[in-house]
């Protein structure tokens, strides 16, 4: 259980940081929180020759505001993002999501773009920012580009990013604050991997139509996935949640494993997606009489 | 260039504070801090479990936050201020949440405790009156073998609530 030797590099900056990854990208191993890699290294399943170890990058850290996205550092600690109010603000989604990744202990050290980094089919994270049609931020040192979650996550702990880059931040599109959100899981016990995992962000217009809604589903297919939902779209909401679960499960592809059967994963799907968007609407409602 | 660099298989001097001292040890990289903090510091409160992050008994306050100390490595702790089961209290004494885990029968073998006590202390300060989900919720980081946990959640809960506790 002790991981393989390795060199340790531990930038300050991102420039050294993708410098370093030029060089040694296809043998390097970046290391953020650890709270997976961590693990991986110590069980021998990855074994580097090199870890970079971003963790003391204070430009990967911070939490913003820019026009209507808010952009966390890849860097912010998980825990720290369920203490922000900016969060909890403008994304209600995350801030559901967040109480769910691992327990309180690896919070205290995972990140955000570590998890997304990771790629793990059924973490919070990564379902968060797909259902919310966010953007992951990848940087090398030859250029920087920004790639839709949608496309980013290929799957169980496959992504796109190339070995020269690393995740720098996420730009999540702000919720209105006439939307509600709900996040909903079902693992064997608190903390564990998700056997399945659903997500629901919507908003109703004023005649009470659906105007949008997204739902995402995690642990379910080898990485996380949003419905198509457009045929919802203008429909009225009260015989709408049993619809659009019966939609989403018989659109998914799900994976069988030791735990449960594909079929089992089905039924949770349906079950998962009913309620996320019946507590969306009631959230909906919640933050629309603050409102006014 | 600011970047620290150690190479594979040759040994760093690491500086960091554990329990309000100034300490130092010998660790290449590869050395887990769970594993720095018994064998070049002899705090031998920090069990080794499992060992990727999963049972909790190698957890420590580092910078006042618990986490394992199994998932990180001795190098990044360079400059870290830690705290481990020995530095909740005064050696030869116990704080009020040691002596609710012993008024609550909150351990039996005792290899799970000091992780969990380090859990708790910077859960408590966060969550100075927890219910009892949020204790349990908390607790789903631990594994413990012996006592089925009814018992360390009432331990905590005293800790937090004394008065309504005892």
């Amino acid at each position: 259980m002790k991981p393989v030797a390795f060199d340790y590099h531990r930038p300050e900056t991102v420039s050294e940081a993708v410098a370093l990854l030029s060089e040694l990208g296809e043998e390097a191993a970046v290391l953020s929180g650890g709270m997976t890699l961590g693990p991986m290294l110590n069980l021998r399943m990855v074994r580097p020759r090199v870890v970079i170890d971003v963790s003391r990058i204070a430009a990967l850290k911070t939490i913003s505001l820019k026009d209507n996205l808010v952009v966390t550092g890849a860097g912010v600690v998980q825990a720290d993002a369920m203490s922000s109010d900016l969060i909890a603000r403008e994304l209600p989604l995350l801030a559901m999501a967040l109480p769910w990744v691992g327990h309180f202990q690896t919070r205290n050290r995972g990140t955000l773009g570590g998890s997304v980094a990771h790629a793990d089919p059924s973490a919070e994270i990564p379902l968060s920012l797909v259902t919310l049609g966010g953007t992951v931020v990848l940087q090398s040192r030859r250029r920087e580009r920004r790639i839709a979650a949608r496309d980013f996550f290929q799957g169980a702990l496959t992504t796109q990013r190339q070995p020269d880059e690393i995740v720098v931040a996420l730009e999540w599109p702000r919720t209105p604050p006439d939307a509600g959100c709900a996040f909903a899981e079902i693992a064997q016990r608190h903390g564990d991997f998700a056997i399945a995992a659903a997500a629901c962000c919507l908003r109703l217009s004023s005649k009470g139509e659906i105007a949008e809604l997204s739902v995402g589903l995690g642990g379910v297919e080898s990485r996380p996935v949003a419905v198509d939902t457009a045929r919802f779209i203008g429909r009225s909401w009260p015989d709408a949640a049993t619809a659009v679960a019966e939609h989403a499960a018989t659109n998914v592809t799900p994976m069988s494993d030791h735990s449960v059967s594909a079929d089992y994963r089905i039924a949770l799907t349906k079950v998962l997606v009913e309620r996320t968007f019946t507590e969306a609407l009631s959230h909906a409602a919640q933050r629309w009489g603050r409102l006014q | 260039m600011t970047t620290v660099h150690h190479p594979a298989g040759q040994r760093a001097t690491i500086e960091l504070t554990v329990n309000g001292q100034r300490r130092s040890g010998q660790a290449e990289p590869r050395m887990l801090l769970s594993d720095f903090l018994r064998h070049e510091l002899q705090t031998f409160g920090v069990h080794v479990g499992c060992e990727h992050g999963v049972c909790g008994a190698c957890t420590v306050l580092v910078g006042g936050r618990a986490m394992r100390s199994c998932t990180q490595y001795a190098v990044q702790a360079d400059g870290a201020d830690i705290t481990t089961v020995e530095g909740l209290a005064a050696a030869g004494t116990m704080n009020a949440l040691q002596s609710a885990f012993a008024d609550e029968h909150a351990l039996q073998c005792g290899f799970c405790t000091p992780g969990i006590l380090c859990s708790a202390t910077h859960f408590l300060r966060d969550t100075p009156s927890p219910t009892e989900v949020q204790v349990r919720d908390m607790l789903s980081g631990h594994i413990c073998r012996c006592t089925g946990y009814a018992s360390i959640v009432a331990a905590i809960l005293q800790a937090a609530n004394p008065k309504k506790g005892s």
